[in-house]
């Protein structure tokens, strides 16, 4: 899922003041920021009573399916129509995509991030989450034992350890064991040590930037990625 | 060809010093490093944004280190460039007369003072080590012909004390098969330690230059156990330099026991002065090292 974080609520104030927008449409996402804990209903409610003390009025408010779904998202906005439209502004508590998806939806009003897109992560327990994928478009967890060094490096090293390395301990985030150790660890613990030989350089070009995926233009013999 | 190399093939005990290009345009104070160690050292480490920090750079400086007459040791970290730029400013540093190389993967941005940055590591440091050695083949990264290659002589770092042993001990196999010659050690503290890393390395046919950091003060013991990329100066060394009278002194004296020790396992030593730049030659000079022809002639320009 896409973890999320509260946007410094000052900056959020800088720009509706900016745009003098006294009326705000609050919008949230009912799938990744409510298990985040940044955009279900609870922190919906909670903006909306934060932009009622600060003098403006809240023309509505919702929280749809899933904030980043072209078609829900167009479906939402129907629903919301006159308070949309009463609004100056509309405040999306969802990640970046969800915060465009609503921007496509309501062309004429201006639309504004209420929380920062972080990464993407792993729910290890209940609120909870660590970032495990970057989504490079080359995987190499076959040759790493299934942890990603590109991701949980902190400097993002195919080959390592590096030179910080104490103890098995890492030099940037010092309370975390380096990734490196961990990847020879559990290689050997595989029978695999020969296979920690260096890995190549990374092929950024399989990096989609940005993304594109169409399944209908795979199924009619088009290729499905560009 | 590289003196350090013809030096370290032949058997000398070698000794390199280390400076850092300064923040800014003033060339004198590191100009007068140099001169500072030039008698005591056989070629001096440049230092490329060290610390993550914004220096010169180390190719502009390496090339003012030459025309001083010394060999310099051009470092290369992979956190400020990508692959295109790492592999241009090879080229450039092979046609500005620089023959060493020290690959580094660098520090991270975080802990510099542009905390800011991106940190590029497009490659790391054995994948610059595999490219370096592209380029002494005549060719890119990818094995097509370059216009005309590089020679240089490729070193790689070590860290002879951190366990696990069994990782670094592959790490130095795999940077020696991604074309490292020569390693220069982090500080060196325990000569067992580095024994057991000096054997691997000369069975595989390489070089070890073993750290020699002087710590003349608590302060800087300080900061090395704090910011430096993964030092612990163990306690009995603090311990030493902070019931000293003179901590500087005591920090030469300590410099000059760990050079004679490393001077029956390494194949020379590399001072990290720490501003003790003119204490160097005394160092090199107590141990009993004979520096013979430090810095270079004019005429091998």
């Amino acid at each position: 899922m896409i973890i999320t974080r509260p946007r410094d609520w000052a900056r959020i104030e800088v720009r509706l003041d900016a745009l003098g927008a006294r009326r705000v449409f609050v919008m949230g996402c009912g799938q990744c920021a409510t298990v985040a804990g940044t955009g279900g209903e609870a922190e919906v409610l909670e903006a909306k009573a934060v932009l009622e003390r600060s003098g403006r009025e809240v023309t509505g408010w919702s929280v749809g399916e899933v904030a980043c779904h072209a078609g829900g998202q167009r479906l939402e906005t129907r629903e919301h129509a006159s308070e949309l439209a009463a609004a100056d502004a509309v405040l999306v508590l969802a990640c970046g995509a969800g915060v465009q998806t609503m921007a496509d939806a309501v062309e004429d009003t201006p639309v504004l991030p209420g929380l920062e897109s972080v990464f993407l992560g792993n729910v290890v327990r209940h609120g909870v989450f660590e970032e495990r994928c970057q989504m490079c478009g080359d995987c190499v967890l076959d040759r790493t034992a299934g942890i990603c060094p590109v991701t949980t490096c902190p400097k993002g090293l195919l080959n390592g350890p590096c030179g910080g390395m104490w103890n098995g301990m890492c030099e940037v985030l010092e309370d975390r064991e380096c990734t490196h150790v961990r990847i020879r660890r559990r290689l050997a613990q595989q029978g695999r040590t020969g296979e920690s030989v260096p890995l190549p350089p990374k092929d950024y070009s399989k990096k989609l930037k940005p993304g594109k995926v169409d399944l209908r233009a795979a199924s009619h013999g088009k290729g499905g990625t560009s | 060809m590289s003196r350090l190399r013809t030096l370290l093939e032949e058997g000398t005990f070698v000794v390199t010093g280390e400076i850092a290009p300064p923040r800014g345009t003033d060339l004198s104070a590191m100009r007068a490093s140099v001169e500072l160690m030039r008698p005591a050292c056989h070629a001096l480490n440049v230092t490329d944004n060290q610390g993550a920090s914004l220096h010169l750079s180390s190719l502009a400086a390496s090339r003012v280190v030459l025309d001083m007459g010394v060999e310099p040791i051009f470092q290369q970290t992979c956190r400020d460039r990508n692959r295109l730029a790492l592999q241009s400013d090879l080229l450039a540093a092979w046609t500005l007369g620089l023959e060493n190389l020290l690959v580094v993967t660098g520090d991270d941005p975080r802990g510099g003072d542009h905390p800011q940055a991106k940190g590029v590591f497009d490659l790391d440091s054995t994948q610059l080590l595999e490219v370096a050695s592209f380029a002494n083949a005549g060719t890119d990264m990818l094995g097509r012909p370059l216009k005309g290659g590089t020679s240089f002589y490729l070193g790689a770092a070590m860290f002879p004390e951190a366990e696990p042993w069994d990782i670094q001990r592959a790490r130095i196999e795999e940077k020696m098969a991604a074309g490292a010659r020569f390693f220069q050690t982090q500080a060196v503290f325990d000569i067992d330690k580095l024994a057991r890393a000096t054997d691997v390395v000369h069975e595989l046919g390489g070089k070890v230059i073993a750290g020699i950091l002087l710590l003349r003060s608590l302060k800087a013991i300080d900061f090395i156990n704090q910011r430096l990329a993964g030092l612990m100066v163990p306690e009995t060394i603090s311990d030493r330099i902070r019931g000293a009278a003179d901590p500087g002194e005591e920090a030469v004296l300590l410099g000059i026991e760990q050079a004679r020790a490393a001077r029956d396992v390494a194949d020379g030593i590399h001072i990290m002065p720490l501003g003790l730049d003119g204490q160097v030659a005394r160092i090199v000079s107590e141990a009993g090292i004979v520096v013979e022809a430090a810095g270079l002639e004019r005429n091998d320009l």
